[in-house]
């Protein structure tokens, strides 16, 4: 198991094999409060890195979740669909949004290791 | 950008803020909106609506008939510290502001959206007679205290407010001072508006919080408003909408609505004996999906029939929860209605107002 990235717009990435696990920062969370809504992917949907690939809402905005890479995807997490909240609860975890089989490994070097999130967090409030 | 007299005490509570007709509002606290719209319907919750005008009008015969020109209430019926909900109409019977009047010793007392109350000003100076002064208090907060035990919390720290009747005000003392408190509000739920010197309104608003009551922002009032199926200003009323279409001909009174005299009344005559073209309602999506403020609405043959002027989720009915226009024909509860979301439609149906049964003490 490697580490977790994380982009520029508060998605994170987890690598395991072939395939890698997305879901959106608990940070990202926080800055949309009770998440009330969640729309995911469709399995076997091909998705080019940054694409719009869900959306979530909370009881102020809706806000987009794009992929932060390129693949097809495997398998979207429904408890989240069922109970939003959930990912309030455990973003970084048991809230996670889809499962993608990568396409290209090396686009995950243009993403941040967990101290260059800290830090771009840091950089760019809000 | 103004700040309210709370400001501080809102930010040691955690608040975050957003700019909101040209004040720097708390949209929540720590709890988060869902928490904080629960914490009001179970308990108790105080909002800071300072931001809104607070005017007062010297009251003769001779302002109560002016106003009459652009209220459209009949103002021999308000009694004595009785409040009503009323709005300012324009020419082509639009509505310029809704706002909530009370008559007071000496005249009335007029509560007015902050992002309209310069010029409700206008054009209620236009309407006055020379002689009739008004004022926009800006020595004054307004707080509002709601939910199920905002009397008890209430009434230990100003003694008597039990008393007070929905819509129904007095004058009461706090640290001396003279305070207004209106049994009102705009969440749906029995509860009070308390009129307060600013110097006053820390250690009174710290009183609520001692009590119990939890801080609410902009945030969950939206969601609760909702629920309670009450219009907001700049999205189910504006200068276009007149209150026959807004579904809010109870606020015109019975006597106005038969002898007009007040300013769009040919065109709010005409919507009154032909019915309108579009009419407010009450949207209820049958899955989570939330249709937000703009959403096009379609008719189940295909055709676009009218559009959402307010939608969020409702934590209280655990649902999306929407109001907007419809074309009059299809407004029937229960229509089944679809929504245009991300390209998409999606099932809905008429709901009945409001989505949450209100509980005033009457």
């Amino acid at each position: 198991m490697s580490e977790k990235k994380y982009s520029k717009k508060h998605e994170w990435v987890l690598l395991n094999g072939e395939s890698a696990t997305v879901g959106i920062s608990k940070h990202a969370t926080e800055m949309l409060g009770d998440i009330v809504f969640v729309e995911l992917p469709e399995k076997g949907k091909s998705l080019n890195k940054d694409e719009k690939a869900a959306v979530v809402e909370s009881t102020k905005a809706a806000s987009d979740v794009y992929t932060p890479v390129s693949g097809e995807i495997l398998e979207n997490n429904q408890p989240i669909v069922d109970d939003p909240s959930n990912v309030n609860k455990d973003p970084e975890n048991n809230g996670w949004f889809f499962k993608i089989k990568i396409k290209n490994k090396s686009e995950l070097d243009s993403l941040m290791s967990p101290a260059d999130y800290e830090k771009f967090k840091k950089d760019n409030p809000n | 950008m103004e700040k309210t007299a709370l400001y501080n005490f809102h930010k040691n509570l955690g608040a975050k803020f957003v700019p909101f007709a040209g004040y720097e509002m708390p949209i929540q606290y720590k709890d988060g909106i869902v928490k904080e719209h629960i914490s009001t319907r179970l308990y108790a919750g105080f909002f800071d609506v300072s931001h809104m005008g607070q005017l007062f009008i010297s009251g003769n015969k001779f302002s109560e008939d002016s106003l009459e020109k652009i209220i459209p209430l009949d103002f021999k019926e308000i009694k004595m510290n009785q409040s009503k909900y009323s709005f300012l109409i324009n020419d082509e019977g639009g509505v310029i502001d809704d706002l909530i009047i009370t008559r007071v010793e000496g005249g009335f007392s007029i509560i007015l959206n902050a992002a309209c109350k310069d010029n409700d000003i206008k054009e209620i100076s236009k309407c006055l007679n020379t002689n009739s002064k008004y004022e926009l208090k800006k020595d004054l907060s307004l707080i509002a205290l709601q939910g199920p035990k905002s009397e008890s919390i209430l009434e230990s720290i100003v003694n008597g407010i039990k008393q007070l009747k929905f819509m129904n005000g007095g004058y009461f003392d706090f640290e001396g001072n003279k305070i207004y408190i209106t049994r009102s509000g705009y969440t749906g739920e029995d509860g009070f508006e308390i009129s307060i010197p600013n110097i006053n309104v820390e250690n009174f608003t710290k009183l609520l919080s001692d009590k119990g009551a939890k801080p609410i922002g902009l945030g969950a009032r939206d969601t609760l408003r909702l629920e309670a199926g009450l219009c907001l200003y700049g999205h189910e009323l504006n200068q276009n909408i007149n209150p026959i279409q807004a579904n809010l001909k109870w606020a015109i009174s019975k006597r106005r609505r038969e002898e007009g005299g007040f300013k769009g009344w040919e065109n709010i005559k005409k919507d009154l004996q032909n019915g309108v073209s579009k009419i407010r309602i009450g949207v209820k999506p049958s899955g989570r999906i939330i249709a937000r403020e703009g959403t096009k609405i379609f008719s189940s043959s295909n055709e676009e029939i009218g559009v959402i002027t307010s939608g969020t989720f409702g934590p209280s009915v655990n649902s999306p929860v929407a109001m907007g226009y419809i074309k009059s024909k299809f407004s029937e509860i229960n229509s089944k209605i679809f929504l245009e979301v991300r390209g998409k439609k999606h099932e809905a149906v008429v709901s009945k107002l409001p989505f949450y049964k209100k509980s005033y003490v009457k």
